[in-house]
């Protein structure tokens, strides 16, 4: 396991209990999901329940008990999203790779979320691909874009 | 930088940054926050700054800034001090623009702003969209580099820490805040001066503030431009405020969505802890103060109170009954103090200003400005900052530019999903905590989304009640088992399959969730339904009655089909539906197969020809 990279996690929250959702969102960056194994190992050396990490890890949206894919769709169904259309998008991406929300491609290439709004409502309809949002977007400009991953791929390939 | 021990080196170094920053003649401002940067900011700034350099004039500076709030036109500059106003960017348009505007002060007219009648507008402050806006706390937004504290000190800039550090009683800065008539930004409306007395008096020690970051509220982003343009404006307020309860710690408690915002408040308390702002003996006055970030988990129900602070305590954030109120008895069961970010944002204005000048702007319950987030179906998109008072009407119309498209106005949200719908009948109604809580709405935390008349209102209230059944935290029954219980209502009305009791059952169900919720999130959950049903009633009769959705937004009520007059065969439409439902060959006319259609909408949107449409 990576005893040594959890641990300085762990060093720089203090090895605090207190600190265990800020702990937690450590691991979700570096691994962009929570691994059991890891789960286990924080709950040992902080003396925390296993049941009570699962319990912050399945309350709070940020986290996933899933591996992601390797580009993370974010498709904001926040109000002003919403009445621009957004939901069409999200429809189109549950067609498209036949996985619900929170869900990854069976290839590991994409993961799907929605989210509640991400502060960039102004020019919504917003999609977030991996750290970079799209603004004004809409069922055709998602699937260009996806089109120009998925080619990047077979390049790679 | 050596940390500042006085109040007299502050403003040494505040005269030392006069002498550098006042040779700075023509200052390029590029906005660089979240919205910005999505619309493109970033590649600007790097084309200027590459190009600025060619100039070789030291008197010429390119800043990357908060947004200046008009999002709809970005990306977009400013050029100061004429405050020359270019939009809607492309890193193709900087060297025209450095070889006419910087170099001989001409203006690129395809660049500025144009009015209805196709009026060039240049400069800033004559754009329709900042006319009627006055901006208190966002003044500095667009002005100051956020990841610069010298920026923010330069332009006065922990003067009112200074002040309040070297003559002000904590009394006195609580009675100031309490004339003042500030009332907290985050949804409630609580007077502020009046929480920070009964801090002060609880006893118990440690106490904390807390700032409130988690702007939970969908369509809005008011909370998160202030910390990315100005965090020190927050931070310097939370000094104060510590300063007046006596505290020593405190908290940001900000959201997980916002990378960019914690990022920019991180650099900010790192340089506020460098130039001796936070941390032992601040300025030399003998106080400490020191702030520490919690990354919120993105949970809604953790912007209420109770819940982030269990949240701080790492605990599932569930809210708690409030007997003993938080001022009392709150994180760690010790008298803390919380308030929204832009309620921080407003004391150093207040104490620098002092409580008239706060207090002479807005109507007699709410005073001061309101910063809103326009977004939806209006022209004008973007972050405005008003005096209270001023009428919705001024907001959409005036300052928003109208409905998109020139579509008819339908109704305005705010409040979140604890608001509801105010119709167009109450346009004129004057933005007051206290008369958007008469109409059944309330003043919220500042989204406002304008709706026309494609937004389907039985649709709105489903999307809210899906929303909160997410969010619920669960521990208490009646949100709980209510929200599901509207919500399956709501569905079942959008899919035509609703009876003409469902709305009373509606309301039956509401008034419970008032009575007996736990927490607000409870209690207000009902709010988008019910105004929806007072001022849409028509709108559900036509859903239940009629099994018609007339915004054209009920999947289930509508029907896409080919107009073959229209229909060219250009094959685009098959080939983009997602479950292959559009048969045709190439230049013939398509017809849509309604059996595997799934009415995503995808062909009416994609078709050049506008041949799809909708029943
Ligand atoms: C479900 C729920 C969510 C809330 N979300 C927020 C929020 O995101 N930001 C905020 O400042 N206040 C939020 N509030 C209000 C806070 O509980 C609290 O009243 C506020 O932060 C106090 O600050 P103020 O007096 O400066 O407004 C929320 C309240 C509830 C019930
Ligand atoms: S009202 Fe809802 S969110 Fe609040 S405590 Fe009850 S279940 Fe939780
Ligand atoms: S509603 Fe989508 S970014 Fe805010």
């Amino acid at each position: 396991m990576r005893k040594l990279e959890v641990d300085k996690i762990l060093e720089k929250n203090g090895w605090s209990k207190n600190k265990i959702v800020g702990i937690l969102q450590d691991i979700q960056d570096s691994y962009s999901y929570l691994p059991e194994d890891i789960l286990i190992y924080i709950s040992e050396k902080l003396n925390i329940p296993l049941s009570q990490i699962y319990s912050i890890s399945t309350f709070y949206r940020a986290f996933s008990l899933k591996p992601k894919g390797k580009y993370r769709i974010k498709v904001c169904l926040g109000t002003a999203c919403h009445v621009r259309g957004g939901y069409m998008i999200a429809e189109f991406l549950k067609n498209k790779f036949g996985i619900l929300p929170g869900e990854t491609t069976e290839d590991g290439l994409f993961s799907f979320d929605t989210v509640n709004c991400l502060g960039a409502c102004a020019i919504g309809p917003i999609v977030v691909i991996n750290e970079k949002y799209y603004g004004q977007m809409d069922v055709r400009k998602t699937e260009k874009i996806i089109k120009g991953l998925e080619n990047e791929k077979n390049k790679q390939f | 930088m050596k940390k500042i021990n006085s109040f007299e080196e502050l403003e040494k170094l505040r005269k030392k940054l006069k002498g550098i920053k006042d040779k700075e003649k023509i200052i390029i401002s590029v906005c660089m926050e979240t919205g910005c940067i999505a619309a493109g900011s970033e590649e600007i700034y790097r084309e200027l700054r590459k190009e600025i350099k060619k100039v070789k004039n030291k008197e010429i500076k390119v800043i990357k800034t908060g947004c200046h709030g008009f999002s709809e036109v970005d990306p977009a500059i400013v050029i100061y001090p004429e405050k020359i106003f270019y939009i809607r960017l492309s890193p193709n348009d900087v060297k025209e623009i450095i070889e006419k505007t910087i170099k001989k002060g001409e203006i690129v007219e395809r660049l500025t702003y144009k009015d209805e009648k196709g009026q060039i507008i240049p400069y800033l402050d004559q754009i329709p969209f900042y006319k009627k806006q006055k901006r208190l706390v966002l003044s500095l937004n667009g002005l100051i580099d956020p990841e610069n504290i010298e920026d923010y000190i330069y332009y006065g800039g922990y003067t009112a820490l200074s002040k309040v550090l070297s003559g002000m009683s904590p009394e006195e800065v609580i009675e100031e805040i309490k004339k003042s008539g500030l009332r907290g930004r985050g949804g409630g409306g609580f007077p502020t001066g009046k929480k920070w007395e009964y801090c002060r008096k609880a006893e118990g020690y440690p106490k904390y503030v807390i700032c409130n970051a988690d702007e939970g509220d969908p369509g809005a982003f008011m909370d998160r431009s202030v910390i990315e343009g100005n965090p020190h404006s927050v931070i310097e307020g939370m000094i104060i405020g510590a300063y007046a309860i006596g505290s020593n710690e405190g908290y940001v408690y900000i959201r997980h969505e916002y990378p960019l915002a914690l990022k920019r408040l991180k650099i900010a308390i790192e340089q506020a802890r460098e130039y001796g702002f936070l941390g032992e003996n601040i300025l030399g006055s003998g106080f400490s103060f020191d702030i520490d970030i919690v990354r919120g988990g993105g949970a809604f129900v953790c912007g209420e109170s109770t819940a982030l602070m269990a949240s701080i305590e790492g605990k599932v954030g569930e809210p708690r009954a409030k007997y003993i109120h938080t001022v009392e008895k709150g994180l760690y069961e010790k008298p803390t103090c919380l308030n929204n970010v832009e309620t921080w944002a407003n004391v150093p204005f207040i104490i620098n200003n002092g409580w008239e000048k706060f207090a002479e702007i807005g109507t007699d319950t709410s005073k001061g400005t309101k910063i809103f987030s326009l977004v939806g179906k209006v022209k004008n998109t973007g972050l405005v900052e008003v005096p209270m008072g001023i009428t919705l009407r001024e907001i959409i119309f005036d300052i928003g530019g109208g409905i998109k498209e020139n579509k008819k106005f339908k109704g305005v949200q705010t409040g979140g999903p604890s608001g509801g719908v105010i119709p167009e009948k109450y346009l004129d109604l004057p933005v007051d905590f206290d008369r958007l809580n008469e109409v059944g709405s309330m003043m919220g935390s500042g989204g406002m989304i304008v709706m026309d008349e494609d937004t389907c209102m039985v649709d709105v209230a489903r999307y809210f009640l899906n929303f909160l059944k997410e969010e619920s935290c669960g521990k208490c029954v009646p949100c709980r088992e209510g929200i599901n219980q509207m919500l399956e209502i709501l569905n079942r009305i959008t899919q035509g399959k609703g009876k003409k009791e469902d709305i009373e059952i509606l309301k039956e169900i509401s008034d419970f969730m008032q009575k007996a919720s736990l927490c607000a999130l409870g209690t207000t959950a009902p709010n988008p339904v019910l105004t929806t049903i007072t001022y849409f009633y028509d709108e559900y009769i036509n859903h239940i009655e009629q099994k018609k959705c007339s915004a054209g937004v009920c999947k289930d009520l509508i029907e896409y089909f080919v107009n073959t007059e229209k229909c060219t065969g250009c094959t685009l439409c098959a080939k983009n539906c997602p479950v292959n439902a559009i048969e045709g060959e190439r230049k013939k006319i398509h017809k849509i197969n309604k059996e595997k259609c799934i009415k995503c909408g995808i062909c009416f949107t994609i078709c050049k020809f506008n041949a799809i449409e909708r029943k």
